[in-house]
């Protein structure tokens, strides 16, 4: 196994070096000799990779990111960088109510302030005042209510930030307070956990405000599987509850709109989707595509924080309305308002199995507080109720999971995205489930988990690989971290050098848990990318350009997309061209879906250019020759070897495709069963948590977190360990100590002073085993990595306390007081 | 008002400063070094540390007035692309970039590491560079870029001492 970092010591690696581009952000010439080829850790046998060439720094080697140079030496242009002379600065006024009507707004003594240039209100948004990523439901600025606590309420551009912020502060708002809708099942009628009617929404029947025309119901999906009268040996019940997570990426919303000269304006700006903002801009501002450019500026973090738009319509206002190019840089206590979080979740669960460990069925009611707006409310409750049982073969399986507006911050898309939230509760049921039939939890989950051709609660069957029950069997054969010795280091005690104990009343614990994890979006959505490649010759050697719209937001996909081109093209040189809209939708970077769909894309466009090369070359020698390959810089035939050089091939022509690129279509599932053919594609991963707690404090410490994963194929080994790493940390945050603490619609802590992301010293050694079990469906295999590990980690983590401590801890973050019981 | 800094070892001058501007502020939007970061602003993240008089500092927390007269070192003087800091160099090898933003503070506090301590094991690497948060890596690979810049630089000097800077 090549591929496991142990936490002993540094891997060797070797000298290899990249050299930036100065063309753009992303670009950059290839790389000397990069990682050789990693073995992997499991190839089943008869599998056949199908990958034409060992091209260097292609795909399935670890070559050095071609961003990796400026991000390191501090060249590279993030959003928040950009800067231009004569520019303004944005800001924006927020509602300081979770819901209010507003009566007047008086601009007047804000705008007379010296270095003010522009104050906007709705009055002045040109076309249509609503936005939206699955439904515009959101107004770009406030119009007649404020639905939460943060909501844009006006705009001011000045020539410094801080006159920009005193000006805010000038407007007068008059608002007629309104009581906030703060709880889930409030606002859509339900009392606690009563057997409820399918569809009840109190704000459609006016029992609780009705915070917009459609209701307050922004999704219900029920899933009716098997017999629903089914009973079991053996019954376990738990409710649970998810607190709401934030993103908390580091690079701050940001971006730069420049106004052209007639009418148009030009948006630099970190996302996820380009395209998909572009029509959100483009509907709010009343202009046509052609008037309304994006261009990727450096992402500083993504997450799902920056799939809704955030100042890119309030930029571009700002820029046309003042004849100026307008940066707009929240704060960090503006960013929690800024972007949408993770869905908080209250669940009710329950389980049944048969003596010998069979699970029976599984019966989940599922309630996703959306806040104020929609946001992908609707794909988060999709993928909740589809998948959140578990990975495991249920034969009677129900599922009712509602997704609802309240006058919250607005909840959306992040890692793991509604997976993340049932997987804390289902976990917890197996466990409980184990405890109960008296049977080891790994043994339970290995006898229930998913396999190939297995089919899951939607009726869909698996037709790739789920090696759930290998993922267990090799994490349990793992090595367990040394226990504690007499040797006192407090840097390893819980409470660290706090000196909060020297070992007193420190308990360990071991907890286990799997997840799985729709890759790409589903339920009929037309997904697909679109590649722009081209192959010319530069100073002598064949030059590659690939450009896309998609987006790189640190995970290495322009990395990516330069090994698919080299291993394709059998070229070194390879320049990734900054994303914009000048090229067709990638889609987001979202869903773990960009290494999947734009490299399929990538990989497409690569053949046909191939394709033209070859014909150029038969036409050249005046005769068909049906097993050419390109390698090495030349044109290759299977029989009679190396027959040209592909500079030579290539001369002064430039061949260059587009390629649009569709993975397998999805289907809508049926309203009244929950049943169809809705993911295209599931990723698995398991995880092990030791922990050792001090049961006196409640502190935890993770001693290790170690986790296998189903990759499919490792494009890139060192990104796909940096993926799954850093997915494990974001799932331990939410285990431990991520929380947006709310009160009456109003967030208490947004800073990262009061709202805690795991530090190098919260953070353990991780050990992972990568599995290769190829997707036939994907291109080269591959599976999504992004998110899995995001959705395993934290249920082990609680797990592993609820081993230490013998306590039920139904509450995620696990805090303190719940272990102490203060 | 007029500050007067000597920012990697040049003299550099920043009029109409406003009196509540952040060392950070002055760097990033007068002097044109915008390679220390802007996320948190509040000293949480370590991710615009910077060298003042020779210190490690959150630059967010300095007052740019404070900063008048005095000598600071930014990533931006650590390394340039055609030659770059080992550290740096390590960074980008052990892949403990990803989308960067913690990068160039995790890189100044590496150096300031290194200089004190050439051989950190994993312990010491986490308590001192507990004051840098990272978002995307979850630190497996920046622990590693540590190790390997710290072989790199003992190899590089023979006599025992991390060199200063390149």
């Amino acid at each position: 196994m090549t591929f496991a970092r142990t936490p002993a010591g540094p891997p060797a690696f070797p000298a290899g070096t990249a050299t930036a581009s100065a063309e753009a952000t992303t670009a950059a010439t290839a790389g000397p000799p990069p990682t050789p080829t990693e073995t992997p850790t499991k190839t089943p046998a008869g599998v056949k990779t199908e990958l034409p060439s060992n091209a260097v720094g292609g795909v399935g080697q670890s070559p050095a990111r071609p961003d990796g140079i400026l991000k390191v030496t501090g060249d590279f242009a993030y959003s928040s960088d950009l800067w231009m002379d004569d520019m303004l600065w944005g800001v924006t006024l927020r509602s300081p109510h979770p819901y209010a009507r507003i009566r007047s707004i008086d601009i007047a003594e804000a705008l007379a302030v010296a270095g003010v240039f522009a104050v906007l209100t709705h009055e002045d948004v040109p076309g249509e005042n609503r936005y939206g990523l699955e439904l515009a439901d959101q107004p770009v600025l406030a119009e007649e209510v404020v639905r939460y606590r943060g909501e844009a309420v006006a705009l001011v551009a000045a020539d410094h930030p801080e006159i920009a912020r005193q000006a805010a502060k000038k407007i007068k708002v008059d608002y007629e307070v309104l009581a906030p809708v703060t709880d889930a099942r409030v606002a859509v009628g339900h009392a606690p956990w009563e057997p409820a009617p399918d569809l009840v929404d109190a704000g459609r029947d006016g029992q609780v405000p009705q915070l917009h025309e459609h209701g307050n119901v922004v999704r219900y999906l029920k899933l009716r599987k098997g017999d629903a009268d089914a009973t079991a040996d053996v019954v376990v019940t738990g409710d649970y509850v998810v607190g709401m997570q934030d993103q908390a990426f580091l690079g701050p919303e940001s971006g730069l709109a420049v106004p052209d000269d007639v009418g148009g304006v030009d948006l630099y700006v970190a996302t996820q989707w380009l395209h998909v903002d572009q029509r959100q801009v483009c509907a709010a501002l009343g202009l046509g595509p052609d008037q309304v450019r994006l261009t990727l500026s450096g992402v500083g973090g993504a997450f799902g924080g920056r799939e809704d738009i955030s100042m890119q319509v309030h930029g571009c206002l700002l820029a046309l309305h003042t004849g100026k190019p307008v940066k707009m840089v929240y704060n960090r206590a503006e960013s929690f308002v800024g972007h949408v979080h993770r869905h908080p979740a209250t669940m009710h669960y329950e389980y049944g199995a048969n003596r010998d460990g069979r699970l029976v069925f599984a019966r989940a009611r599922i309630y996703l507080d959306g806040g104020a707006y929609a946001s992908s409310t609707e794909a988060v409750v999709g993928n909740a109720g589809t998948m959140g049982l578990g990975p495991y073969v249920i034969p009677n399986a129900s599922m009712d999971c509602w997704g609802v507006y309240t006058n919250n911050p607005p909840c959306g898309a992040m890692r793991g995205f509604g997976a993340v939230q049932a997987a804390f509760a289902s976990e917890a049921q197996l466990d409980k489930l184990a405890a109960a039939l008296g049977m080891d939890p790994v043994e339970l989950r290995r006898r229930n988990g998913m396999h190939e051709g297995a089919e899951n609660p939607t009726g869909q069957v698996i037709d790739s690989a789920a090696p759930v029950g290998e993922l267990l069997e090799r994490l349990a054969a793992m090595p367990m971290p040394p226990g504690r010795d007499d040797r006192l280091d407090l840097r390893e005690m819980p409470g660290g050098v706090s000196n909060t104990t020297h070992g007193e009343g420190v308990r360990r614990g071991v907890g286990y848990a799997v997840a799985y994890k729709n890759v790409g979006y589903s339920e009929g959505f037309d997904d697909y990318s679109t590649a722009r490649v081209r192959l010319e010759v530069s100073a002598g050697e064949p030059l590659a350009t690939v450009h896309t719209a998609a987006v790189e937001v640190g995970q290495g996909l322009v990395t990516v997309e330069q090994q698919i081109c080299r291993t394709e093209l059998g070229v070194d040189r390879v320049v990734v061209r900054t994303a914009d809209t000048q090229v067709g939708s990638a889609g987001s970077s979202s869903a773990s879906r960009q290494t999947y769909v734009t490299g399929g894309a990538v990989r497409y466009a690569c053949e046909q250019v191939r394709e033209q090369v070859f014909v150029l070359l038969q036409q050249r020698l005046g005769r068909t020759i049906a097993d050419l390959r390109l390698e090495g810089g030349k044109v290759v035939s299977e029989c009679e070897g190396p027959l040209a050089s592909l500079a030579d091939v290539l001369g002064q022509r430039v061949i260059e495709e587009t390629h649009e690129w569709r993975h397998r279509r999805t289907h809508p599932i049926d309203p009244e069963t929950g049943q169809g053919f809705a993911h295209v594609q599931y990723a698995f991963s398991a995880h092990r948590a030791v922990v050792d707690v001090d049961v006196e404090l409640g502190l935890v410490k993770v001693v290790e977190l170690a986790c296998v994963e189903d990759v499919g194929k490792a494009m890139n080994p060192q990104a796909v360990l940096g993926q799954i790493q850093g997915g494990s940390t974001q799932g331990l945050g939410l285990a431990v100590m991520e929380e947006i603490q709310i009160r009456d619609g109003q967030i208490l802590n947004p800073s990262f002073t009061d709202y805690l992301i795991p530090t190098i010293l919260d953070t353990p050694p991780m050990p992972i085993e990568v599995l290769e079990y190829p997707d036939p469906h994907a291109p080269y295999g591959l599976r999504g990595v992004g998110e899995p590990s995001a959705i395993s980690s934290g249920p082990a983590v609680v797990a592993a306390i609820r081993a230490a401590t013998g306590l039920e801890l139904a509450r995620i973050p696990v805090r303190p007081e719940h272990i102490v019981g203060v | 008002m007029r500050i007067e800094i000597t920012v990697n070892g040049r003299t550099r001058e920043a009029d109409d400063v406003w009196e509540g501007e952040s060392l950070l502020y002055v760097l990033r939007e007068r002097l044109g070094l915008p390679g220390s970061k802007n996320a948190c602003e509040q000293g949480e993240c370590g991710s615009c540390s910077v060298y003042l008089d020779g210190v490690l500092v959150c630059a967010c927390l300095v007052a740019a007035g404070q900063a008048q007269g005095r000598e600071v070192v930014t990533v931006e003087g650590l390394g340039s692309a055609e030659r770059l800091h080992p550290v740096q160099q390590a960074f980008v090898e052990a892949g403990a970039v990803q989308c960067g933003f913690c990068t160039p503070g995790l890189v100044v506090a590496t150096h300031d590491l290194l200089a004190r301590s050439p051989h950190p094991d994993d312990a010491e690497i986490r308590e001192s560079l507990a004051g840098n948060l990272c978002r995307c890596t979850g630190y497996e690979k920046i622990i590693d870029a540590v190790h390997l810049a710290a072989g790199r630089l003992t190899a590089a000097a023979p006599s025992g001492a991390a060199e200063e800077g390149t």
